[in-house]
């Protein structure tokens, strides 16, 4: 077959039409998500104090937190997915969770006594924490790795551990309604690991899955 | 420069079509493409030492991608830098079936709008090229579809009726044929 060939085959295979990204990534997100978010009130559950915390500072912040990492790698990953797209802003917006984490960290150091910090790092789950997060972590990665192939690549690691970033987000999301430590130090060690796991397992899976 | 914007806005435009159901803009789109991408295959393949009777393999994988992906292709935007985007990635991973070690400095598109198309005898002498050779090692009803509707040029509707399927039946094994192709590609010469 030639190359006019081949172009009177794809032609005639127009009207067949794979899913819109948007959509792909909507749906199997949300199967991901729901897949987690099943297994963490079938077995974990909100802690005693969650309705009592809802005024805490530092519960709250726990979800800023979680929320824009999952919401900064999504966009990222979508972006990554089109090839040629500039990242631009999401690639930069992927550092505004961490920011954000250093300057509670700061507001932390300030107000709270030295004697206690070391305490508040530790917390009391912290192998729960690097556990949980990267289990919960899966269902959503793998969403979101369908959705990439459904999508086109141009740089499959990074792409893969852009999703394992949102992923982690969506997942510590979930961690932090059970987790009894609030501490901006517990989460800038302990969430930091569990999403540091999931990055990599991203990125070496990117790498294996998404070519295309 | 004006030239190039141009035919970026006659491509994106294009494509539109293409994506809103018109076949034929669609056809013309990927014919207009193809001494573009042959050029910059050409050049590419000759720069990261693979002969340039590949540089036909690498225009049709591609094409190949292009069809495949296109709903990846943000119609806000401008189709040149997705194209070009898409023909780097495959020229790269062609390279590296090959055990070459891959350049990322591929060519730029822009320099190869730029430069004046080759001579019109050449590219009907390309285009006649056989160079889908995996087109045999597709399984019976995907070959007899897509021979149908590319080498005999068949219309879907004829085609159905020749081969004694439905229209739809034979939609579905053009479009798996083409996959199939497509992962062919990308595992030849592993």
């Amino acid at each position: 077959m030639n190359t006019d060939d081949l172009i009177a085959a794809l032609a005639a295979d127009n009207d067949t039409k794979a899913t819109p990204l948007r959509r792909s990534f909507a749906v199997d997100v949300a199967l991901g998500f729901t897949a987690s978010a099943a297994f963490f009130f079938a077995f974990l559950g909100l802690r005693k104090t969650f309705f009592a915390s809802l005024d805490d500072p530092r519960f709250l912040f726990k979800f800023v937190f979680t929320a824009t990492m999952a919401a900064s790698g999504l966009a990222l990953a979508l972006r990554l997915a089109r090839p040629g797209a500039e990242t631009g802003a999401a690639g930069r917006a992927v550092w505004l969770a961490p920011a954000l984490l250093v300057a509670a960290c700061g507001v932390e150091l300030a107000t709270v006594p030295a004697d206690q910090w070391f305490a508040r790092m530790i917390g009391q789950n912290a192998i729960h924490c690097l556990i949980l997060v990267p289990f919960m972590a899966l269902a959503p990665l793998a969403g979101l790795l369908l959705a990439l192939r459904n999508g086109a690549p141009t740089d499959p690691h990074r792409a893969g551990a852009a999703a394992a970033f949102a992923a982690s987000g969506l997942s510590a999301t979930l961690y932090a309604m059970s987790c009894p430590d609030d501490s901006p130090f517990f989460l800038a060690v302990w969430y930091m690991l569990g999403t540091a796991i999931v990055v990599a397992v991203g990125w070496l899976a990117g790498g294996r899955l998404l070519r295309w | 420069m004006q030239d190039l914007q141009a035919q970026d806005r006659e491509w994106s435009a294009a494509m539109r079509a293409a994506l809103a159901g018109d076949a034929a803009a669609y056809a013309r789109l990927l014919t207009g493409l193809t001494p573009f991408l042959r050029t910059l295959c050409r050049r590419s393949c000759a720069r990261v030492g693979l002969a340039t009777s590949e540089a036909e393999d690498a225009v049709q994988e591609t094409l190949l991608a292009i069809h495949l992906k296109r709903h990846t292709w943000d119609s806000s935007q401008s189709l040149t830098p997705w194209i070009a985007a898409i023909a780097r990635n495959k020229i790269i991973d062609a390279a590296r079936r090959r055990g070459r070690r891959a350049e990322t400095n591929i060519e730029d598109f822009e320099h190869v709008l730029a430069a004046p198309p080759e001579t019109e005898h050449f590219e009907r002498e390309q285009g006649r090229q056989d160079a889908l050779r995996l087109l045999v090692q597709l399984t019976g009803k995907q070959r007899e579809a897509i021979e149908a509707v590319s080498i005999r040029g068949e219309s879907l509707r004829v085609a159905a009726v020749n081969l004694g399927v439905t229209e739809g039946a034979l939609r579905v094994s053009v479009h798996r044929g083409l996959k199939t192709l497509a992962a062919l590609y990308r595992k030849s010469n592993t």
